[in-house]
This record gives structure tokens, sequence and C-alpha cells, in this order.
């Protein structure tokens, strides 16, 4: 196959240079030179652009046919306006792609060259240029002003009662929060994420919880670096040097000897100068047994000097993460600990999330790791999610999933929302689902989901169903 | 060699530490030329995915080993590939490539010059742009592959190595490549403008220029106010990734570790980053519009209408360009005020350029116009730059890129513009200026192919993609599959990575044309274009020096073609004031 392609190429070389060495032969015959262009030449470049310009439009016209209209339609109150505003700058724009176009084919077809004529000697005319100047000026002046209308509007406040939904990026998945029945968010810090709290919401329990983690994490690693190999032998060895050398210094105490020994103790323990306490040795003792004890463990582990240092640095990086939460307290919120608590009867949804249509929403984004984009083409929404920077974005959704499945006549759709920024391996399927229904069964919905702080023994099928995608995407992350 | 001193020059201070414009402009040229072929494959690679998801190629697995398994293109490599065609064709082919290459010729061509100001610095700025170029291409095939957070780059996702393999290894060469990549267009850049304002012969004024020397001296002045930016963002990135520094980086959670980050802002990238990133679109567009003025002038034997409005739009364009930055950044989150002073700046930038557009056809208007190579490509200039600049207008409307942006009608965009119209005016220039350069003509009947087979094959590639970026479909995904909404406008995907494999294919015209015309190429004669400005008073065989006697003299602008005061159709600019004639 490969041995095919290679010779078909060669041979397509070939072929290219004995056709231009032919040319180059016949052009010397004919006395021809490259420059000049012959009339067949330039009728067929002529008429090749006329007949480009019609096959083009043609496949535009095709792909307006089959692929122009907005499919599905918007489906929130701005994004009404937002199409509007579309189909009156395309109407624009492609006037002026097809007049363009077409006298430039034209006139290229049209002024070939021709044996015999000159061109006409045609600098500058001011009105001329005075024309094209104003008139793109003023449609453009138009463009603006409707532009920025709607982008006003677009991106105003939010109104008092509207809804408020958090949407939270990671890689590869999104997470939303509801208020609660208090109507407040809860508090976050990065530095609170835990298994179990993936929000990093402020609460009592979210920073011993944290705190928590963090310490188990740092007493692990501490207790494997313990348990190198390496380092377990060293350590016996200088415990068993010290040992050594109180009885080289002292009398000459054999190895087994119990007895007493005061002699080159540099420790810290009681001692006089000139020899090792009882106390001391008997501590040396235990601790070389201790250590021979966990050399032979199953605990016992080998480390390359590299990795153990990345685990020491990484201890380093934990008790200062330890410090950070520590530093999380009460008094530097507005509102004291009633603030801190506010996140307690949050509620925490994945996989997908409901909205109540024709209630203004007012989306607040914010990121863990990297810039991910909340993006929902069906609302015409997007807006970039930022990590330590929250951004905001409202809308308001006018067409229930269900009447959007009868408009469409397909059964299975769903609205979802997409992540619209490269955000690693699984970018391109870093989704969750949009469910918009009537404001009764939005809040039966609402009511049925846990708050944040209740026991969670049951995995809903939304928990699964979003499981299951970020083990996929995860596993894709570690190609 | 009248009154020229002449020395004979070793292999090496000939052709390798060149000096001599003519000679780095060729190392510019066959060096561009290189890394397109490879950005080219690189695209058709990922087209193969995108086109056919999931199916197996054996090509793929014959150049990208074990990023394609069993044919199947990886998806962090596929990130890689998408990363590095889009660096490699926006800063090797289209900024180096294009400036580097033309500047270098014409500029002490065009304004009679015998070299440039410093040639010195001129042989640092492309043995910088080598450098960059082989680190580039080197960063392929480290650990972890190439940077693949796309071209522009943006942290936290460049930053963290532990968010994407390619933020690694690949990442870190990709950021001093680029470091070394500023410098070489810094050094090119000052050299450019001291020897445009200072070394232009006897009776060249500013308003006798040709076009595009106006555009390459308004290109460098572009770069060199906007590149030292990007070196400011790439730095401080390299800072973040390897100092501890977090001046991107703020309450980040990754590979299960709180990072002890606070206070920086992932958006102050994309400010700095763009600073340079809107005026690089010009940087890459201006010279191709300059060269097609010139070859559209020469080859429908008119002067170019309106020269002095077609400088006060080169000037516009120049100057609004800097502060337009924001329109990449409406999404962020950046407050919606400043978004509108964003709006109202992009859409100005229409303005000058559509004067620009509707001089060109007014050009072509009651002109002889000659089909050379060049001429088409620069014809094809003129649609593409109409095409892809209005879609520019949807995009700027801050309201309507909500739901457009980062998607593929993003794509489609700045392709028709930078990926058709640039390198159409990149082509124009190479037809155009071959004789010059090699002192042999380039074949016309593999140019038409090549035009002709380009032509249809971009606008195959890049027109659907409107209508795939108006369903909504994000760029940079590896696949669709997953999306039910966007099966309606999948069946596109096939069709234009068909039209991409033609177009790539089609490029083998051009190619085989290039280097066979180095070497058996007709002989070409000193002025085949009959054309005006200077460089074709320059002897076909290089000298060093450029002329062999005396600098010639200026008498009239550069566009004096079929003027009825003239037999001739074409009036060099050499050419003295007939008895009572009124001159430019």
């Amino acid at each position: 196959m490969k041995l095919i392609t290679l010779l078909v190429v060669i041979a397509g070389v070939i072929a290219l240079a004995q056709l231009a060495k032919v040319g180059q032969l016949t052009s010397l015959i004919r006395n021809k030179r490259e420059e000049d262009i012959s009339a067949a030449d330039t009728r067929l470049n002529g008429g090749l652009f006329v007949a480009f310009m019609v096959a083009f439009y043609a496949s535009f016209i095709w792909l307006i046919i089959r692929y122009g209209d907005y499919n599905p339609p918007a489906a929130s109150a701005h994004g009404e306006t937002y199409d509007t505003l579309m189909n009156f700058n395309m109407y624009i724009i492609m006037a002026v792609f097809f007049l363009v176009n077409t006298v430039l084919f034209l006139f290229a077809n049209k002024y070939r060259q021709e044996a015999g004529r000159k061109a006409k000697f045609f600098a500058h005319d001011n009105r001329l240029e005075l024309i094209w100047t104003v008139i793109p000026s003023i449609v453009l002046a138009v463009i603006i002003i409707y532009g920025l209308r709607t982008w006003n509007e677009m991106t105003g406040e939010a109104s008092e009662d509207a809804l408020r939904v958090e949407l939270y990026s990671k890689q590869f998945d999104w997470t939303a929060r509801y208020p609660g029945a208090d109507g407040e968010f809860g508090l976050a810090n990065y530095n609170l994420i835990t298994p179990t709290n993936p929000l990093g919401i402020v609460t009592a329990d979210g920073v011993s919880g944290a705190l928590e983690e963090i310490e188990g994490q740092i007493a692990a690693l501490e207790s494997e670096l313990a348990h190198e190999r390496g380092t377990l032998l060293a350590q016996i060895e200088e415990v068993e040097a010290e040992l050594h050398a109180s009885h080289d210094h002292g009398h000459g105490h054999s190895h087994d000897d119990h007895g007493h020994d005061d002699h080159a103790d540099h420790g810290d323990h009681g001692h006089d100068d000139h020899g090792m306490s009882a106390e001391r040795k008997a501590m040396l003792e235990a601790r070389l047994h201790e250590l021979e004890h966990m050399l032979e463990g199953p605990d016992v582990v080998v480390l390359s000097t590299a990795a153990a240092e990345a685990k020491a640095d990484k201890i380093h990086r934990l008790k200062r993460h330890r410090q950070r939460i520590m530093e999380v307290k009460p008094f530097d919120y507005e509102g004291g600990v009633a603030a801190w608590e506010a996140g307690a009867d949050d509620k925490i949804m994945k996989g997908e999330f409901h909205l109540p249509v024709g209630r203004e929403v007012e989306f607040v984004f914010r990121s863990r790791d990297v810039i991910h984009s909340a993006y929902m083409p069906h609302f015409r929404a997007q807006m970039n999610t930022v990590p330590g920077v929250p951004t905001r974005f409202k809308m308001t959704p006018t067409i229930t999933t269900d009447s959007m499945r009868t408009v469409l006549d397909d059964p299975d759709f769903d609205y979802v929302l997409l992540c619209n920024k490269v955000c690693g391996a699984a970018h391109f399927n870093m989704q969750m689902k949009v469910v918009v229904e009537s404001e009764e069964s939005y809040n039966a919905w609402l009511e049925s989901q846990e708050e944040f702080l209740a026991d969670k023994e049951v995995a809903t099928e939304s928990d699964a169903r979003a499981e299951a995608i970020n083990i996929e995407n995860n596993e894709s992350a570690t190609l | 060699m009248a009154g020229h001193a002449h020395h004979e020059e070793s292999f090496i201070s000939k052709y390798i530490f060149s000096h001599d414009h003519k000679m780095i402009s060729k190392q510019f040229l066959v060096t561009a030329v290189f890394m397109g072929i490879i950005a080219v494959m690189l695209s058709v690679f990922f087209r193969l995915q995108l086109g056919w998801p999931g199916e197996s190629f054996a090509i793929l697995e014959t150049f990208l080993g074990k990023w394609a398994p069993g044919g199947v293109l990886d998806r962090n490599a596929y990130l890689a590939l998408v990363t590095i065609h889009g660096t490699i064709m926006v800063f090797f082919v289209l900024t180096g490539g294009l400036s580097g290459t033309f500047s270098n010729l014409l500029i002490p061509l065009q304004i009679g010059a015998r070299d440039m100001a410093s040639g010195f610095m001129n042989m640092l700025s492309y043995w910088f742009f080598a450098v960059s170029s082989v680190i580039m291409i080197f960063s392929l095939f480290v650990e972890g592959g190439a940077a693949s957070g796309g071209w522009t780059v943006y942290p936290p996702l460049s930053a963290l190595p532990q968010a994407m393999p390619g933020s690694g290894m690949g990442m870190t060469l990709w950021l001093i490549s680029m470091t070394l990549f500023v410098v070489s267009s810094l050094l090119g850049g000052l050299n450019y403008i001291v020897t445009v304002i200072n070394l232009r012969t006897k009776g060249m004024s500013m308003t006798r220029l040709p076009l595009t020397i106006w555009a390459f001296l308004i290109t460098a002045v572009l770069g060199v106010l906007s590149f030292p930016v990007l070196v400011s963002a790439v730095v401080l990135l390299l800072m973040d990734r390897s100092m501890g520094t977090a001046f991107y980086l703020s309450d980040i959670f990754i590979g299960g570790e709180a990072l002890d980050v606070t206070g920086g802002s992932p958006i102050l990238y994309q400010h700095l980053f763009w600073f340079l990133g809107h005026p690089e679109v010009y940087i890459v567009l201006l010279p191709a519009l300059g060269i097609s003025s010139e070859v559209i002038a020469t080859n429908s034997r008119k002067p170019i209408f309106g020269y002095k409005a077609m400088i006060g739009s080169i000037l516009g364009i120049g100057f609004l360009s800097f502060i337009v930055w924001g329109h990449h950044m409406f999404v962020t989150g950046m407050n919606p005020f400043l978004g509108s002073v964003f709006v109202f700046t992009t859409l100005l930038i229409a303005i000058p350029s559509a004067v620009k557009a509707f001089n060109y056809i007014t050009t072509l208007w009651q002109g002889n116009l000659r089909f050379t190579p060049a001429m088409l490509f620069s014809i094809g200039l003129v649609s593409t730059f109409v095409t892809g600049g209005l879609t520019g207008i949807i995009l700027a409307d801050s309201a309507l890129d909500v739901n457009v942006h980062d998607t593929y009608f993003v794509v489609a965009h700045f392709h028709i513009v930078m990926g058709m119209s640039a390198i159409f005016g990149m082509l124009a220039g190479i037809y155009h200026w071959y004789p010059k350069m090699f002192g042999r003509m380039m074949n016309t009947k593999l140019g038409y192919a090549h035009f002709w087979v380009t032509l249809i094959a971009g606008y195959g590639v890049f027109f659907p993609m409107h209508f795939v970026g108006i369903a909504g479909a994000p760029r940079r995904y590896y696949e669709y599959s997953n999306f039910d909404f966007l099966d309606s406008v999948m069946d596109l995907q096939p069709i234009i990575s068909t039209f991409a494999i033609i177009g790539a294919i089609g490029q083998l015209f051009f190619l085989f044309n290039f280097f066979y015309s180095i070497f058996y190429g007709q002989k070409a004669v000193q002025n085949p274009w009959k054309s005006n400005t200077l460089e074709w008073t320059t002897p076909v065989q290089h000298v060093h020096g450029n002329w062999d006697g005396p600098l010639p003299e200026v008498h009239r602008w550069a566009y004096d073609y079929s003027n009825p005061a003239h037999e001739d159709d074409f009036v060099p600019q050499t050419t003295p004031a007939l008895a009572g004639e009124e001159i430019h």
C-alpha cells in the first residue's frame, strides 16, 4: 500500500516534469514567453471566473436551503431579539457579498486583455471615493446602534426576583448549585474542596472536613516516607553507630550489654558530658527495634530520591494548604457565622439541572481549574468561566423542553450546556443536560433534591449519569 | 561591475550567513514554504478525524506513530495538531514568511537602496527565525507532545502541566520559540522602518512610494509596537509555569490539590496576548494587500485607483488595529460597557477596508487585465477579503458574538481572511517576483491549475463552516457525536475534509513549479511584466548593491500605467517628465 502510494507520487512528479518540459519546448519553438498570456488562456480564465461565480452562488443557495434556518428556534427571550438582529446583519452582509463578488468576477471577465486596447487612465475620483466612504459609514452606524441596544439589553442588571443558579466547571464536567430555602448561596473557598464538598462550600463542617482530609493526606505521606526502605536503613545505621560509639568510647561493652553507660551521648536527653544515660540507651534500643520491625513490616516501600523529594515537597505544600484552611475564619465575612452557614441548605446538581419557564434566571459562573465556557446554543447564551473571577449571564427561558420536543417532532430532544473553551482532552464531551419545565414541576423537582449537608446515601439517577460521563472523560484524559 | 567594488564571497557568507537582503529574502521564503508544507499536512491529519471520526487511516499511523494508534488520531494529539497548525500558519508562514520574504526583497529594490540599513541585523533576524522554527518543529517530538491549548495558549490551561499533557515540555518549547520569533520580528521590523525612512533614492518621496512599501512600513511599525507586549505575556507565563509566580493564576484546585496561588487573573493574559494578537491580524494582512495593489495595478495596466485613499486606509487600519483587541474577549466577563467601546472601534475598521475593496474593483474597471497567475491570486484575494471581512461584522457585534464566539463561524471567518486572502497575497507575490528572486520564470499553466484548485478548494473548505458554526458547533472539538442537535450539519464535515484534501494535493502544482523553476524555468528578461517600479531596473543576475552603476533617480510615482501622454502603457519611475507633462 505504502509502496503503491510512493510510486503514484513519483509517477506524478515525473509526469509534471515531463509536461513542464514539453510545455517549455513548445514555447521555445513558438518563441513564446511565460509572461505573454495567450488570447486562449485569457478567454479561459475570464470564463472560469464567471463559471466559478455561478457555481459558488449555486452552492451557497444550496447551503442556505439545506442548512440555513436556525434550527432549533431560540428558546429564550433575548434569543428572539438575537435572531432578529442576526437576520438583519445577515441580510446586509449577504447583499454586499453578492454585489461586490458579482462586480468583481464580471469585471475580471469583461476587461480581460485584448491586443491593441489601452486601459483607461483613471487614477482617482474624489466623488466616487466619498460615496464609498460615506455609505458604509452610514450602514455601519445603523449596525452599531442596533447591535449595542441589543447588547445593553442582554447585559443589563438582572431583576431582583430573578432565580439565581451557579454553574461550576471543572475538567471535565459541570455542577449546578441552587441557593436553597434561604435564597442565599453559601460562600465558597477553593481550599475547602474535598470529594464530599466538590464546590468548596464554607461551613463549619466544610472546614473541619477539609482539615481532616488534608491531615489525613499529610499523615499518609509522612508514614510512607517513614517506611521508605533506604531511609529506614540509614536511620538504623545511625542508631547503631551511636550505640557503637558509646561502647567504643566507654568501657568496651559488647553489643548485647544492657548495662549502665554514661559516655558519648550527643543527643538531647538527660546526660552528662562523658557518657550515655541508661534512659537514652534504652530509648535508642527501643528505636532500633522499632525501625527493624518497620523494615520487615508490610508497609515498607522503595522510592527513588526524586520520588521521595516530590513527596516531601507535597507534604510541604499540603501544610501550606492546611494553613490556608485554618485562615478561613467566620469573622472574615460580613454576617459572621450566619453567612458562613448559608451554604448548608444549598442544593448541588450533577448531570442535569432544571429551570422554570418564563422566569428570569441569572447564572453565576465559577471554575475550579482552567477557563471553560458555558455555552447553551439554544438559548443564545454563552459566558466564560474563569478561575478566581466569577462571571454572570442572565436570560429567560421561553420554551419548555416538552414544547420544544413537539416543535421539533423529536421525543429525545434535550437542551444542553456544553463547554466552548478548549480545556483538555475530553473538552469535546463536557456537557450537562438542561431541563426547562413549568414552575410547578420545577418546584417539585427542586423540592425532591437533597440539601448539601443532608446525608447522601442513595445516588440519584442524574448523579449516576454524571459519574458515568466523568469517568469516561477522565479516562480519556489520562491517555 | 562599473564603479562598484565587488569581491568574491565564500559559500557560507553568500548562502548561509548572508548579509544581502535578496539572499535573506530567499532564505525566509524557503523556510516558510517548508513550514507551510508541515502546517498543511497537520491540517489534513486532523481534518481526516473531523470528516470521518473514529475511522482508521493508515496514513495517520505512518506519519504520527503512537499519536494515532491503529490509524485513529489520539484526542490529545488532535489538540496538539490544531495548536501547532495555527501557530505555524499565523507566525511562521504569514508573519515571518510573508513580511520576511517580501519586505526584505522589495524594500531596498523598490526605494532604490543598495541594501537594508543594517545587513547584520537582517542576517540575525533570519537566524532567530530559523532557530525558532526548528524549536517549534522539535516541540512536536517531546514527551507529552507539543503545546495543545490552541494557538492562543490561554492560561491556566497552558500554565499548569497537570492540566493536559501538552502543557508540559511542549509548552515550554512553544514559549521559548515564540520569544526567539519575536526577537527576529523586532530586528527585521526596526530595519525595515529605518531603511524606508532613510535610504530612499533621489526623487522617491513618500507619496511616490509603491503601495507595497507603504504596507510593509506600517506592518513593521505595528510589529515593533505590539510584539514586545507578546514577549511580556510570554515571559510572565514562563514565570507562572516554572518560578511559582501567579500573574495569571488564582484560586485553582487541580489534580486533587489546591494550588498556592491567589490574586492573579487569567484575563490579564488575554489582554496582553490580544494587544499583539489583533494588530497581528493586520501584520499578516497588510503586506498581502500591498502586494495585491502592486500586482493588480501592473496587470490591469492602470494606475491603482485612489492612491492617497489607499495610503490613508493603510494608516487608518494600522491605527485602529491597536484599539480593537477586546473584541476577542466579549464573553470573558469583561465589563459590558468596555465591550461597547470595542464594538465601536472594531466596526470602524470596516470603513477603510471597504474603501480598499472598492478601490481594487475600480482599478479593474476599464483595465486591460493580463491574467498572470499572480493577477489571478490577487483577484482571488479581493473576493476572499470581502467575503471573509463581511462576517467580521457579525463577530464584531458583541451581542451576536455571544452565540457564535469560538464556533466554526469564527474558524470560517479568519480562515477566509488569513488562510485564503493573506495566503493568496503571498502566492501572488511569489509568482510576481519570482523572476526577480531567481532570475527565471515560473510555469504559467501550472500556476493556473494551482490557482483554480486553491480557490475552489479554499472556499469549499471554509464557506460551509459558517453553517456549521451558526448551528452551534464549537471549534477545537475532537468529534461531535455526543450532541444530537448538531447531527443535522455534521454531514458537511466529510465534504469539508474532502475539499481540504483536494486543496492540499493541489499545492503540489505550486511546490513542483517553485522548485523545478529555480533550476529549469525559462530565463527571465529584465522587466517581464512591463512594470514601473525600480526593482525591474536592476540586472536579472543579482549583484551585491543591487545596481551596477549609480542609484537610479526617480521622477514620478509608481502607477503611471496607460498614461495617455506616453506611447507605451507603462512609464518606469525613472522616466523624466516630458516637456510640459504634469507629474505625480
